[in-house]
């Protein structure tokens, strides 16, 4: 098969370089079947988004939904979630650098609870993305976590699944523990940690009273 | 034309195994199989794109040139993976976020390329297709297997998560083999996936090896009976 590869009429350099006019003749053939081919795979693919966008925006929605209904329950609000936010930012407190999107929860127009995206920047191995629901009195409705690359089987007993280590933050607020109590066991604080993983509740705990402190500073902004 | 294809299906499944004796596309082979479900996905994924870009490169083949045909061949591996991606991303959502990267470094996986430039360049669209089928099922059979292995192992389930492909009502399929297992790290981290792939080819090398002395036990039987006959 190799020989026969070779053999092509054209593909044969040798030859060509000596009539240049062939040549020219063989690049513009050879660009244009590359051509075609090109404008042949970006045709498929622009079908395919165009075929599939409105399905793909439909499962991002309902993906996110799902997850902001799991800290604040779906007969607390009756507004739609994903189409009231407000972007935030706030390196310090909320963990990024980016705007991050607060999602406002309300029933009858008045103000039920905001939902935080923050970021745990120090957990084990990276950025700890959380979700975290504040009750507009200030208390936590609940917490979840969006993304981690901490150890399996140790630092991910943060997730749901996993645990429910995570539904320990639900009704506690700024005040309930005091300030110096928002610590895990281990810093002499009052939420638990896990055996083996210490540093992943350590961001997790960190990460939610400085949503906590962004919530109070902030509250009469966010809603509106 | 049979015999053709029983050829094809044993070196796509056995004899030429992409990830037991190619040793192509090992890492997503490696980095997915921590769980079944994870497995399977990816091997249905990769298996949908060999089979597609197989059936094109091998329709083509008499148009491309020979110096045109690595970037046509990435070309047209890079639509299916894309087309693919879209795909899961639209009707398996959550699959989707699992497998995440490792949808669209479909396109670097070597087996696709090396199918697509030894077999389907050089074959008919039928043979090809049946190749791109069966090297696909070779490639995620072995997924599926380290990936069960390392889940039961890991963390003492099988299939965990299945709803995230077959919708909510396979959630049934998940088997615990062992309630409240605190899993076992090293089968879930990456040098679980490199133990557990050499544990996989070691066992097809010694199957294989049982095979031959069997062959050549049998032939000497026969040899020795129409020895005796004559």
């Amino acid at each position: 098969m190799a020989i026969k590869q070779t053999k092509g009429k054209l593909s044969n350099d040798h030859d060509l370089t000596q009539y240049p006019m062939k040549l020219a003749q063989h690049m513009i053939t050879t660009a244009v079947i590359l051509a075609g081919f090109a404008i042949a795979g970006t045709g498929l693919v622009a079908f395919t988004y165009k075929a599939t966008q409105g399905k793909i925006a439909e499962a991002e929605r309902d993906a996110l939904l799902r997850s902001l209904h799991s800290v604040v329950k779906p007969e607390k609000h009756d507004n739609q979630l994903f189409a009231d936010l407000k972007l935030v930012t706030s390196p310090r407190l909320l963990g990024s650098e980016k705007p991050m999107p607060a999602f406002r929860a309300r029933k009858n127009g008045e103000p039920v609870a905001v939902i935080l995206t923050a970021i745990a920047p120090d957990g084990y191995n990276g950025d700890i993305k959380l979700l975290i629901g504040i009750n507009y009195d200030g208390t936590l409705s609940g917490v979840r976590v969006l993304t981690h690359r901490e150890t399996p089987g140790l630092g991910d007993d943060i997730e749901m699944r996993r645990s429910d280590w995570i539904l320990g933050f639900n009704g506690h607020s700024m005040e309930n523990p005091s300030h110096k109590q928002w610590k895990v066991k281990r810093d002499g604080g009052y939420f638990d940690q896990f055996t083996g993983a210490t540093i992943t509740p350590r961001a997790v705990v960190k990460a939610v009273h400085n949503a906590l402190q962004y919530y109070a500073q902030h509250k009469d902004e966010l809603f509106q | 034309m049979s015999t053709d294809i029983r050829k094809i299906s044993l070196d796509g499944l056995w004899h030429n195994n992409p990830g037991l004796v190619q040793l192509l596309g090992l890492c997503p082979l490696l980095a997915v199989s921590n769980t079944a479900i994870n497995a399977l996905g990816l091997g249905l994924a990769t298996t949908l794109v060999l089979i597609g870009s197989n059936a094109t490169v091998s329709a083509i083949r008499h148009i491309v040139r020979p110096e045109l045909r690595i970037p046509v061949f990435v070309l047209v591996i890079a639509s299916f993976v894309t087309i693919i991606e879209y795909l899961t991303k639209a009707f398996f959502y959550d699959l989707f976020t699992i497998l995440g990267i490792f949808l669209p470094l479909i396109t670097t996986n070597c087996a696709i390329i090396a199918r697509a430039e030894a077999f389907a360049s050089k074959n008919n669209v039928f043979h090809s297709l049946i190749d791109g089928l069966m090297m696909g099922l070779g490639f995620a059979a072995v997924l599926l297997l380290l990936g069960a292995l390392r889940e039961i192992i890991g963390q003492g389930t099988l299939f965990a998560d299945a709803h995230l492909m077959f919708g909510e009502n396979a959630r049934w399929l998940t088997i615990t083999f062992i309630e409240d297992y605190r899993g076992f790290l090293l089968a879930i981290l990456p040098p679980g996936a490199f133990l557990g792939l050499g544990f996989i080819i070691a066992g097809k090398n010694y199957i294989d090896k049982q095979q031959k002395r069997k062959a050549a036990q049998q032939i000497y039987a026969i040899e020795g009976s129409t020895q005796t006959s004559t």
